[in-house]
């Protein structure tokens, strides 16, 4: 393939790249927090040169709704918001993957109000990491491009929407060289979206999506969706390798892992790592450069959020002293996000040391009842599984 | 998860929410007297659920009459509250 590198605005790169993909449907609100990203894929619309329908909403809540119709219909759609925008997508996010529909968007990350602020952290994706969307994370402008077709790749595959999260500002804002892959050749990878007959709504064909899902029947449906997000770490894993090879496009280039999974940087027995998500990647690496560093201290960029991709996360930093997790978000009352996540990745590791296990109970109005404890109590000093779905029918 | 767990479809037929009968939710039921009734049909218009329809009765000349789906009435008592000769009360339904 022809690599030809062209100086970009993030969003103008993830806005050619969106337009390469060819969705059907694209939908979003055109106001602040947004990106020159749905504004330039308006203007690629109004200037003829793409087949999407561009519907203008007059929300985020409206957008994402449209969206969610959309991609119902069993059509390809995309969206793009940020900050208090993805605040006010956030019951039609837990629809989305509820229903299991590949709908991918792409979030600015930006901060929440109040106080008002729109600048870049990553406060806004941290709110909705429990809806159920596979969560990726790019750093730089050519993984933001990339990261993009992945996430139709993974969508479309396994019927779960996909997040693609750049930095506001540091990304969306900034020039970088980069290769922005010709529509044929993303088409070699991700061929037209068909799903099958009888999963989408159709006259022809009418199916209920969204149904009422009593006592009886949700918390499966939660522990299925769970388990598919989980599942989903390996295709990602995989898919990623597939699309290195067709494009010759290679993200991690000094990193001695790159597995689209995590990336990692530095020597085989660091004293120190440091764990960081999106664009910091590049100034921690930078730092380390700078100050002669590199013999003693690793950097580990996670790119799957969710799934989190614990296994590999272990493996490098498993035995590792010191570690400083950077973070760009809080959980208010208690740590940054990643860093709890880690907490209880390394504890299912550290068997042995302190067992604390994770029941999950009574999701969508199922009985807690005493047997179920009981149950439990029994269960705990056991040595399995540390997260567990209980009360099954 | 064991392998042989309870696979939940979550795409079913079309028209499959009339088959959750939503009546048996509510705990008092709304009853018309039709010789107070004026067959106005606001009832019917406010009714959240949609199930008050308007009927023509041959024993009343063909007059429309609300006619309410127990199967599917919540008991919400919108319709008691709105009707304008209040031919409309709430009777206990346990």
């Amino acid at each position: 393939m022809k690599k030809q590198k062209q100086i970009l605005e993030g969003s103008q790169a993830i806005a050619l790249t969106v337009k390469n993909i060819n969705p059907a449907v694209v939908s979003a609100y055109p106001i602040t927090p947004q990106t020159h990203i749905v504004e330039d894929l308006a203007k690629i619309k109004a200037d003829g040169e793409a087949s999407y329908e561009y519907v203008r909403a007059e929300s985020e809540f409206a957008a994402a709704s449209i969206v969610l119709g959309a991609s119902a219909t069993g059509v390809r759609v995309y969206s793009a918001t940020s900050s208090q925008g993805l605040l006010l997508m956030t019951e039609v996010l837990f629809n989305i993957a509820g229903m299991r529909l590949p709908v991918v968007m792409t979030c600015a990350n930006r901060s929440v109000s109040a106080p008002i602020n729109i600048w870049n952290d990553q406060s806004d994706v941290m709110s909705i990491r429990d809806a159920g969307w596979v969560q990726l994370f790019a750093a730089n402008h050519q993984e933001a491009v990339d990261s993009h077709i992945l996430a139709y790749k993974i969508a479309e595959k396994l019927k779960l929407p996909v997040m693609v999260n750049v930095d506001g500002f540091i990304l969306t804002h900034s020039y970088e060289p980069v290769v922005i892959p010709e529509a044929a050749l993303i088409k070699k990878y991700l061929s037209d979206y068909r799903p099958e007959t009888g999963t989408y709504l159709d006259p022809e064909k009418p199916v209920t999506l969204g149904a009422f899902f009593t006592p009886e029947y949700y918390l499966e449906t939660r522990e299925a969706l769970h388990n598919d997000l989980l599942k989903s770490l390996a295709i990602i894993k995989k898919e990623y390798r597939v699309w290195q090879k067709i494009s010759g496009i290679k993200n991690g280039g000094r990193a001695t892992i790159d597995n689209g999974l995590v990336e990692y940087y530095g020597p085989k027995k660091p004293a120190t790592i440091l764990i960081a998500l999106g664009s910091v990647a590049g100034t921690i690496l930078e730092t380390i450069k700078n100050n002669q560093l590199a013999g003693k201290v690793g950097l580990l960029k996670i790119k799957v959020y969710r799934p989190f991709p614990s296994e590999e996360i272990i493996k490098i930093i498993g035995r590792v002293k010191n570690i400083a997790v950077i973070e760009k978000a809080i959980s208010l009352g208690q740590a940054g996000p990643l860093y709890g996540d880690l907490k209880t990745a390394l504890n299912a590791n550290l068997s042995g040391r302190l067992n604390i296990k994770n029941y999950i109970v009574g999701l969508g109005g199922r009985d807690v009842t005493e047997k179920m404890l009981a149950d439990i109590i029994k269960d705990v000093p056991r040595k399995n599984k540390i997260i567990k779905f209980r009360g099954k029918i | 998860m064991k392998k042989n767990a309870k696979k939940i479809k979550l795409i079913t037929e079309a028209g499959t929410s009339l088959a959750n009968k939503t009546g048996p939710w509510r705990t008092h039921r709304p009853e018309t007297d039709y010789e107070v009734c004026i067959g106005c049909s606001l009832c019917s218009k406010i009714c959240p659920e949609g199930c008050i329809e308007m009927v023509s009765c041959p024993e009343r000349g063909g007059k429309l009459k609300p006619a309410t789906d127990y199967d599917y009435c919540k008991g919400c008592a919108l319709c008691v509250r709105e009707c304008p000769v209040k031919a409309i009360k709430m009777k206990k339904d346990y």
